[in-house]
């Protein structure tokens, strides 16, 4: 590997000049033939090896580079005749339309020109080149449509382009030859009035007579299983216009009739334009002999899968691993648990030195078959492979200075990621831990950053290979440094599940046990030191046993919760304490100690959840679901009270009685009223079960332990409610009905959508079939979604990506002009703030404590 | 006491913060010492939390709406309340707000009133009238072509005009204002509509007929509805259409307060900066309605770069996109070969100081730890 210390400084564009095409260009083609009938590339064909090599062995004849080492190199043909370059036919006509045809001068009269002229120099002399091309526009303006020269006073008529590339002036054709010698007296000073910098594009370089011949390195031919060649297809189509320029060359020669060489000339121009792009109107594309379209110069480049978007502003990388990933609670928040396969595979290079060449020799001696081994050591420029038969070598000649490239070991930085990358928290570093089985471990917690979860999701592994990147990457993307959301200054990782569950059961009020049994709990999940628990009691509160996982100075209040001095003293633990998205426990810890203690703090308390859930046991059954009889017997009368009430409605709207709301017609005024009613029925069936249902019941408590709500009970037990379609009841269907069982215009609940069964005791078929509408109508909503959400999104990136804070504190784009003077007004990073502000109660709260 | 502590750290702590510890101290009865202990914590808190140099800000702004973006509905309309007026929401508006479009899909306008007025609601219907447009078509009892004669005839509803306030005659003026080409007799409260050429024939008829039905007579140009709400004990308006213009000079509405959803009216009317605030409330509004939390910060940021050249640009090839300097940035969004030929004819030079380009050519993107560069003085070269 050859380290380069050059920096590109900048990049131009410009049009190439037939004298740069044959300045660049190594070799003249002569023949459309490629191969010889050895198979050998033909000199002057379009493989000529003066292009460059393709094929391993051999050696290019202009640079003497093997196969990787040559760049490649040009080419160029004289074309029998010029030819309108395809992507430039809009300036061509520009000019066409702006220059006089016999003197070609711009169609401005000298007063004018003097104008705009003195405009751009001023433009030019305060350093604003970047206004030069409205100026121009102004001028091209000024210029089309004149009747007449004001230079040479010839009379003109204006000149009309059809397309694809023929331009006429009455009912005459211009020929790309007679364009050709207009251009080429174009002044200097009209072309830069025209907008069209001469320095880097004369308009006579739009019309080709010269054609470059890219190198064989961007075409590379294939060798297919049989041993064919099957050629790219660029070189196809430039064997078609070496051979139709041939054959024009040997008709003029000739002295053919002007329709033959007409009819050729018109032959290459369409080779040639399709050569550059294949998808314009008008114009047949090429095809294969399958009749796919070629691929040619523009196809390459545009797109999502073209050279800049697939290529240049993404790239394939080395050192990267991915496969399943599963959970394993029993990780650190920061670790990913990696396959031994994998450590195996991908490898950290380590710089042998006199302090660690012991260690590292052990690598070697492993070789690449056993962990924890290594693969290669670098001895400056030359790379050796750790095999049986060279390790001995190896071990005697390692010396400091060489690099040994060996395998993962516990705590290795690394980079995980994700994808949809949404966010920066779907790249974060993790700790390598490297364990038994074939898949990724993580902690659940980080499921909710990466958007994961473990329905075969696969993710990403990196290995930085540099000491630069390691520190980057410990530094700024540790999954510690990202628990706190930019987006809005919350935590996005908080204890799930099992955890919450668990330390909601642990801290709930009745919550007792034996003093060995606490221990137990704590011993196992990794806390031996007992101190906090009182010595003296023989039973111990959940709450002392949560209590025991807290730093023993810290002071929190949040609604029921009160923890003095690291004992939570009244309430109980829930998602919104220790959650995710507003976890204000885990958001404290994570503002009041620092990043290492917060991991160990939170890890702690996840694992104390799960080791006391699995401790206690927890499920759910079908009996969770039952309501007492006189519950089910509210619920019903709920239910058919509202739905009298919705007829009495529709008898009213049925005999004209309903008053409209302004704005609304009587029948949306009904459709409004009866939503409103059955959707609050629903409500209030769920509002009195949760008053009822007694709080030992499993689904309640999985309900206020962070998974499902109240209304889930209530759609399994009494009532599922209204199938709300776009906002409304579901409508339609058949002619004036939603299904051919109802009577026309029936607006009643039952044939609108309306569900007055529950999911335990089953939908009718009407209903079952209503639920479904639902339930499709919401997965073609994500579908059409994310597409739509995918491109604003994308577009955003682009618009916002050069954005940055600068040194003085103002945000400015890459232009370096101004966007805000101070970012948000007050500078705060929301990641750093407490829900986007600083919270100062807080602060007087902590120092009115101190002080006391 | 507490403002002369206050005073000693302004400059070093945003002023909003400042007088929020002054109105919370008063609350509290801070000892002197409390207060500069709060102060000094205070300060030691917004240090942590002050945005470093080199943030790539711009980028986690967009990660903040395309992130949530996913998890929004695609649902278009959205009935707030019973008798509100339909707006669009979710997805579809957030794109149409980055756009930039000209028009919302659903226009809206908030109109209060001036203070006797909102809370009289006697007076309420004249003034609705006022502003509700009202085209011919509404206000029409009967309309037919005469095929014989080549016109079209109509007769007006009086009664309805009566309910609506509207004196026949400026009906009639609407009409021939807005219709030049035609001659307009009446006869027993029958008009009739002959056009001054005949070389139309029917055709030209029948857009007549329509383009009479379309003529306003009364209101203000596209203001569909107008109704009435009851909000903080007081009456407003929400009208669907927008014209601020208009509505502005009727005499009883307030317009320091009456605003529209319509950017670029805003723009045109009240200025940039009444342009910035208004793309910040119409996108909260929609964060907000779909109980989504992004950081106002990145909603206000967005809003200062699609304002910050003093007119609105949208988040498209058209807008921000077109104004970046680098041609390798440009080429990478959308449209590459256009940006590639127009670079080549003028001479463009990319001067690879933005991110993309530089991702492009595998070198350090100017960014957070990119940003940093080291300058030595390099020794004079000895004179050989």
């Amino acid at each position: 590997m050859e380290m380069i210390f050059k920096k590109v400084g900048s990049i131009s564009f410009s049009l190439l000049s037939p004298q740069q095409i044959k300045k660049m260009a190594h070799v003249k083609m002569v023949t459309p033939e490629l191969y010889d009938k050895e198979g050998y590339p033909v000199e002057g064909g379009l493989m000529d090896t003066r292009l460059g090599v393709i094929d391993p062995g051999l050696r290019c004849r202009t640079c003497n580079g093997k196969l990787k080492e040559c760049p490649g190199h040009f080419g160029y043909i004289e074309l029998g005749r010029p030819v309108l370059h395809i992507s430039y036919i809009k300036a061509i006509y520009t000019f066409l339309q702006t220059t006089c045809k016999e003197c070609s001068r711009i169609l401005l009269d000298d007063e004018n020109i003097l104008k705009y002229q003195s405009k751009i120099d001023k433009l030019k002399s305060i350093g604003k080149e970047d206004l030069i091309p409205k100026i121009s526009k102004l001028a091209r303006a000024g210029a089309k449509n004149v009747k007449k020269c004001p230079h040479c006073k010839a009379k003109l008529t204006p000149a009309k382009f059809e397309k694809p590339s023929t331009f006429m002036e009455d009912t005459k054709r211009i020929t790309p030859i007679e364009i050709l010698e207009r251009f080429e007296k174009i002044t200097d000073q009209d072309c830069l009035l025209i907008g069209v910098d001469p320095r880097y594009a004369r308009p006579e370089w739009m019309v080709m007579g010269v054609f470059p011949i890219p190198p064989v390195t961007m075409r590379p031919s294939i060798t297919l299983e049989t041993g064919e060649r099957a050629e790219d297809d660029l070189t196809h189509k430039l064997s078609d216009i070496v051979r139709i320029n041939q054959r024009l060359f040997e008709n003029i020669n000739a002295g053919a009739p002007e329709i033959i060489v007409e009819d050729l000339w018109d032959l290459l121009q369409y080779h040639i334009t399709t050569f550059f792009n294949n998808d314009i109107a008008q114009v047949p594309p090429a095809r294969h002999r399958s009749g796919q379209p070629l691929k040619t110069i523009t196809e390459r480049i545009k797109s999502k899968e073209g050279r800049f978007r697939h290529n240049l502003a993404g790239k394939r990388v080395n050192y990267a691993a991915r496969t399943v990933i599963s959970p394993d609670p029993k990780i650190e928040l920061n670790e990913v648990g990696v396959p031994t396969l994998i450590a195996m595979e991908l490898t950290v290079p380590e710089r042998v030195t006199e302090w660690n060449i012991e260690w590292l020799k052990t690598f070697i001696k492993n070789g690449p078959k056993n962990y924890p081994g290594a693969n290669y050591v670098l001895d400056g420029l030359k790379k050796k492979k750790i095999t049986a038969e060279t390790q001995e070598v190896i071990l005697t000649e390692l010396c400091p200075g060489q690099i040994v490239e060996r395998h993962l070991v516990d705590g290795d930085i690394s980079i995980f990621n994700r994808q949809p990358s949404l966010h920066r928290m779907s790249i974060m570093c993790h700790k390598i831990r490297v364990l038994p089985g074939k898949s990724f471990r993580l902690n659940p917690s980080v499921c909710n950053p990466y958007n994961a979860d473990f329905d075969g999701d696969e993710m990403n592994l990196h290995i930085p290979q540099t000491e630069e990147a390691r520190a980057e990457a410990e530094i700024l993307m540790e999954v510690e440094t990202q628990i706190m959301s930019p987006k809005h200054g919350l935590n996005v990782i908080g204890c799930i599940e099992d955890a919450v569950t668990g330390n909601y059961l642990l801290t709930d009020d009745r919550m007792e046990m034996s003093r060995e049994e606490a221990i137990e709990l704590l011993v196992s999940i990794g806390l031996e030191d007992s101190k906090k628990l009182n010595a003296l009691k023989k039973k111990v509160t959940g709450k002392e046993v949560f209590s025991a996982v807290l730093p023993s100075d810290f002071n929190f209040v949040y609604d029921k919760v009160v923890i003095e001095n690291g004992q939570l003293k009244t309430g109980q633990i829930d998602p919104k304490t220790i959650g995710e998205d507003n976890g204000t426990l885990l958001r404290d810890i994570n503002r009041s100690y620092s990043e290492a203690e917060c991991v160990d703090i939170f890890g702690k308390i996840f694992k104390l959840g799960i080791a006391y859930l699995q401790k206690r046991g927890f499920t759910i059954t079908t009996s969770d679901a039952d309501i007492p009889e006189e519950v089910r017997e509210k619920a019903k009368n709920i239910i058919a009270e509202a739905i009298t009430s919705v007829n009495d409605t529709i008898d009213q709207y049925e005999h004209g009685r309903l008053k409209n709301f302004s704005g609304k017609t009587v029948e949306e005024t009904l459709e409004l009223l009866v939503m409103q009613k059955l959707n609050e029925t629903r409500n209030m069936v769920g509002k009195m079960i949760s008053k009822t249902v007694s709080d030992t019941n499993n689904a309640i408590i999985m309900s206020k332990a962070g998974k499902g709500n109240i209304l889930n009970l209530a759609q399994t037990s009494v009532l599922v409610g209204q199938q709300a379609l776009r906002g409304k009841r579901i409508e339609r269907g058949y002619k004036n009905r939603t299904l051919s069982l109802f009577r026309e215009h029936d607006k009643s609940p039952e044939a609108k959508g309306f569900v007055r069964h529950s999911y335990k005791n089953g939908l009718n078929p009407v209903e079952f079939f209503f639920h479904a509408m639902t339930g499709r109508d919401s997965l073609m909503d994500t579908a059409l979604r994310t597409p739509k959400s995918g491109y604003l999104y994308r577009r955003l990136a682009n618009a916002l990506q050069d954005l940055k804070v600068e040194y003085d504190g103002t945000v400015r784009d890459a232009n370096k002009s101004i966007v805000q003077f101070a970012y948000g007004d007050d500078h705060i990073d929301v990641s750093r703030s407490e829900n986007g502000t600083i919270d100062i109660k807080k602060i007087i709260d902590e120092v009115s404590r101190k002080t006391k | 006491m507490i403002d002369e502590i206050a005073k000693q750290y302004e400059g070093r702590i945003p002023v909003p913060l400042i007088e929020e510890v002054k109105r919370e101290a008063k609350e509290v009865k801070l000892t002197k010492a409390q207060a500069e202990a709060v102060f000094a914590k205070l300060e030691e808190k917004y240090k942590y939390a002050k945005i470093q140099a080199g943030e790539a800000i711009g980028i986690v702004t967009a990660e903040s709406f395309g992130e949530p973006g996913t998890q929004m509905t695609l649902r278009t309309f959205h009935f707030a309340g019973v008798a509100e007026v339909n707006v669009t929401l979710g997805l579809p508006r957030l794109i149409e707000i980055f756009d930039a479009r000209k028009e919302p899909s659903t226009p809206l306008m908030i109109i209060y009133l001036k203070k006797p007025f909102n809370k009289d609601e006697k007076s309420l219907e004249k003034i609705i009238a006022q502003i509700k447009e009202i085209r011919v078509h509404e206000v029409l009892s009967e309309i037919s072509i005469n095929l014989l004669k080549l016109h079209v005839e109509y007769v007006l509803n009086k009664k309805r005009m009566k309910e609506l306030g509207i004196p026949e005659d400026s009906a009639i003026k609407a009409i021939k204002d807005a219709l030049k080409t035609i001659d307009l007799t009446e006869k027993d409260g029958r008009y009739t509509a002959t056009p001054k050429s005949k070389d139309g024939g029917l055709p030209a008829l029948y857009t007549l007929k329509e383009r009479i039905k379309e003529v306003k007579v009364n209101g203000i140009e596209g203001i569909q509805e107008v109704i009435p709400k009851m909000e903080n004990n007081e009456i407003m308006l929400l009208a669907s259409g927008s014209n601020l213009k208009d509505v502005f000079k009727i005499e009883e509405v307030d317009f320091t307060r009456t605003i529209t959803n319509n950017i670029f009216e805003v723009a045109k009317n009240l200025g940039i900066e009444a342009a910035r605030q208004t793309i910040i409330a119409e996108a909260s509004k929609v964060i907000q309605e779909q109980g989504l939390d992004i950081d106002i910060r990145h909603i206000m940021f967005i809003s200062d770069l699609m304002t910050s050249k003093g007119e609105i640009k949208g988040i498209t090839r058209s807008g921000i996109t077109e104004e970046k300097e680098s041609v390798l940035a440009r080429a990478s969004f959308e449209t590459p070969i256009r940006h590639l030929i127009n670079a080549s004819l003028i001479g463009e030079v990319d001067m690879l100081n933005s991110v993309v380009e530089n991702v492009m050519i595998n070198q350090p993107i100017p960014l957070g730890t990119g940003l940093p560069s080291l300058i030595t003085k390099l020794a004079k070269e000895s004179k050989k």
